[in-house]
């Protein structure tokens, strides 16, 4: 008994300790989020949060849907593997809502320079110009269609 | 009402019925995707880059990147005969713009090389995480759950290759998504969609039909830092010895 | 791009972890330091440095508390700060900082000082009234007992508790080192030297941080400077020192010989960004200078009032020292590109929440913050009442 009375200070401490955890527990139990751990060590519900992030380019394949004309010209020519968006820029507002969203014209004067610039580091086989020295100052578009690039037979587009 | 038969027709079905979920606030619900049924990665082919950074400036205005920080970005290397190890690289504004005009070179060669996260499998990033703020989800992305980030830049000194930031507003950790909220609709990176010369291509390594299986038995493809077995799933091909 | 040598990779070009990245480690060295040294007296029987024995205690609570500071204010969102707590993450050495804190704070700190200090708080409590007898019956936690046989559980108890308390304080700086090392993708960083030299560069800080502070009050409140406890921690001091030395030299010519990929980056941040803080401030003000001071100590003998001279010198050049040493890790890891083409330049803020201002307040902070320890639970040897270990060497 004397052993217990001279040491009972100690529970006390403890006794602190263990209403801190309890507490903590408590706290605990409220404030973790509720998807927690469903796949793994995070917020389960995250994932869906993201997915649903809205997005800005439609996709090639939208762009289909409609623009069945220019489509068929480009799988044709030179241009095929190059996505609609990757110069008219992005456009899912313009896919959901096409008549009240309009594409932005085009500067072929930048546009066309910024993949067909000449310049040593680019694979050998891209085709590339020195836009300076190749068009004297017309336009590209002047001889190349943007959507068939090639110049066939007579020339002009 | 031809508007909105065209607004129908505009989307091949399956992103279809996945976006219009999105239109109405509900994509969790957004049918056809299996998270199990995926293992995502990407294909990054040296040879066919010319670093025009049209991906730069696509991930950019996809995914609202902030300025002077990148989820993707293009390095111009510049490797001369005499040193195969130490190359001289440039990214300016992370070749978001394009690149200089480079000059001809005698006893040396230019390439271009695209990076972004790597989506490791093992990553380094999400091991040290404190909290569990970013993870890898069972379909094979790294992803940063921003509402749960503490911003303590751990995993920006765990990575590697250098893919990740705070971002300067939100204070929170940030980098590639592979853009999560398109190819879980059935759409291809901002990336992929915008490259145009197809030196990226999005990869599911799960799906039997997908062309990375008969492109890897034919190139030599290999990932960066190999020696840090971080289960890297960029794959690029035509990679040179001296690329970091 | 501003700053830049080299190549970056883009997300490089700003430092991440700022200058209070810098002031956590150093601080929490103090901490596990002033631990290491008040258990000289417990538990290795060091009867000569007992009167710094209680001052040790407080000083290591005072830093201990605010340790977290730093990392609190460099997050981006602090008010999520109890996910680590709630959701800690088991593969991250970030995670588990919160609990090996709170262990050392509660189990080991707190139990420790509140056991060493029972005696007093109820004394002071049975003697005063008010307020004041309020504040020390909760600091009792409503015990009054300090009978003979109560003491001596306690003896026994704050023994247990010093002896658990080692591995902790280890334990705690031990994986502050781990925070850093572990990080393969950096190799300034990635060495398992890394929590060892930062142990024992944290029992040296923390050392010459109780012989100055001891130094400084006992001259303060009038009293002698005890020269067998001064000298005795200065020759502690000189030894781990030492160590800690060798452990650092060790790793710097293993990087020199091996020379791997990251070698060239590294030698040249050594001799540039780095040659101040490093090679001057670091190795040869902060370390060789203190050195062949207390070295030959440790083979003269000079008067007391030199040899408390040159402690002071000694004790303050050893915080230089150690303070370089973590700047040198923190901000030497994230100046060269992990490309290891490059470099880049830390711009330091002054008044900026990360900044100099801040930094230098949280590290004097601790002072304040044992000033008002040392009021409520004074740590004087002469004061110390009754039955207690420390009572023959108070009395030397």
């Amino acid at each position: 008994m004397k052993t217990f009375r001279d040491s009972e200070h100690l529970l006390r401490f403890a006794l602190l300790f263990a209403i801190v955890f309890v507490l903590f527990l408590v706290v605990r139990h409220f404030v973790v989020p509720r998807s927690f751990g469903e796949y793994g060590h995070y917020r389960g519900a995250a994932i869906a949060e993201i997915a649903a992030r809205p997005i800005h380019f439609a996709g090639q394949s939208a762009c289909e849907t409609c623009h069945t004309d220019i489509a068929a010209t480009k799988k044709a020519g030179m241009h095929a593997g190059v996505h609609c968006e990757a110069c008219h820029g992005p456009l899912a507002s313009h896919a959901a809502n096409p008549a009240s969203v309009q594409p932005p014209k085009l500067d072929t004067a930048v546009l066309c320079v910024r993949c067909h610039a000449a310049s040593a580091a680019k694979p050998k086989n891209f085709p590339q110009v020195a836009a300076a020295q190749h068009s004297g100052g017309l336009a590209c578009e002047t001889c190349h269609h943007p959507h068939s690039p090639a110049i066939q037979g007579g020339g002009a587009k | 009402m031809t508007l909105s038969r065209r607004q129908f027709l505009v989307l091949v079905p399956a992103a279809a019925a996945a976006w219009q979920y999105v239109l109405a606030g509900t994509p969790q619900d957004a049918p056809n995707y299996q998270l199990t049924d995926h293992w995502w990665g990407m294909l990054l082919d040296i040879t066919k880059c010319i670093g025009c950074g049209n991906c730069v400036r696509a991930c950019q205005a996809e995914n609202d990147v902030p300025d002077e920080y990148f989820r993707t970005w293009v390095e111009r290397y510049l490797r001369t005969d005499w040193d195969l190890t130490t190359p001289e690289v440039i990214s300016p504004d992370g070749g978001k713009e394009g690149f200089p005009t480079a000059e001809e070179v005698k006893n040396g060669m230019y390439f271009f090389v695209p990076k972004m996260c790597n989506h490791c499998a093992d990553s380094p990033c999400t091991q040290v995480c404190p909290v569990g703020a970013t993870f890898i989800t069972p379909d094979g992305v790294v992803l940063i759950d921003q509402t749960y980030c503490l911003g303590c830049a751990y995993c920006v000194q765990a990575c590697p290759y250098g893919c990740r930031y705070i971002h300067p507003t939100k204070h929170v950790a940030d980098k590639c998504t592979l853009c999560y909220h398109r190819i879980t609709k059935g759409l291809t990176t901002a990336c992929c969609e915008n490259c145009p010369t197809g030196a990226r291509q999005l990869v599911d390594l799960k799906n039997p039909n997908d062309p990375i299986h008969a492109f890897l038995k034919t190139h030599d493809v290999h990932v960066l830092k190999p020696e840090m077995a971080t289960g890297a799933k960029a794959f690029y091909n035509g990679l040179d010895g001296s690329v970091r | 791009m501003g700053g830049v040598e080299g190549y970056m990779y883009p997300n490089e070009i700003n430092l991440y972890w700022s200058v209070l990245i810098v002031v956590y480690p150093y601080v929490t060295g103090l901490v596990a330091g002033a631990f290491i040294l008040a258990s000289l007296v417990r538990i290795f029987n060091v009867r000569e440095v007992a009167p710094t024995y209680r001052l040790a205690l407080l000083t290591a609570l005072a830093f201990l508390i605010v340790a977290p500071l730093p990392l609190l204010l460099h997050l981006g969102h602090p008010e999520r700060c109890f996910e680590m707590y709630f959701t800690p993450h088991d593969t991250s050495a970030m995670a588990m900082f919160g609990y090996v804190y709170i262990w050392y704070l509660m189990a080991v700190l707190l139990f420790e000082i509140w056991l060493d200090f029972r005696q007093d708080i109820i004394l002071t409590a049975r003697s005063s009234t008010g307020l004041k007898r309020l504040l020390y019956r909760l600091l009792s936690l409503g015990s009054n007992n300090i009978s003979e046989h109560a003491l001596a559980v306690d003896e026994r108890a704050g023994w247990i508790v010093t002896l658990i308390g080692i591995p902790s304080a280890f334990l705690l700086h031990g994986y502050v080192g781990f925070i850093f090392g572990s990080i393969k993708a950096n190799p300034w960083w990635s060495s398992p030297l890394m929590p060892v030299v930062f142990i024992f560069s944290a029992m040296v800080s923390g050392i010459a941080l109780v012989l100055m502070v001891y130094m400084f009050t006992t001259r303060v409140r009038g009293r002698q400077i005890d020269m067998p406890c001064v000298d005795t921690i200065a020759k502690y001091l000189f030894y781990i020192f030492i160590i800690d030395f060798v452990l650092e030299m060790l790793d710097l010519v293993h990087r020199i010989y091996v020379a791997d990929e990251s070698f060239r980056s590294i030698s040249f941040m050594v001799h540039t960004k780095l040659y101040f803080s490093q090679i001057v401030l670091q190795i040869y003000v902060g370390t060789l200078v203190p050195l062949l001071l207390l070295g030959i100590i440790q083979i003269t003998r000079f008067s007391p009032s030199v040899r408390k001279a040159i402690y002071v010198v000694s004790a303050a050049l050893v915080e230089v020292a150690v303070l370089s040493m973590r700047w040198n890790v923190v901000i030497g890891g994230q100046l060269f590109s992990k490309s290891f083409l490059g470099y880049t330049t830390y711009k330091i803020g002054l008044i900026t929440h990360e900044g100099v201002f801040m930094a230098a307040f949280l590290t004097l902070l601790p002072l304040g913050i044992l000033w008002v320890l040392v009021k409520i639970l004074p740590p004087w040897p002469e004061r110390k009442p009754g039955f207690n270990h420390a009572r023959d060497a108070s009395t030397l």
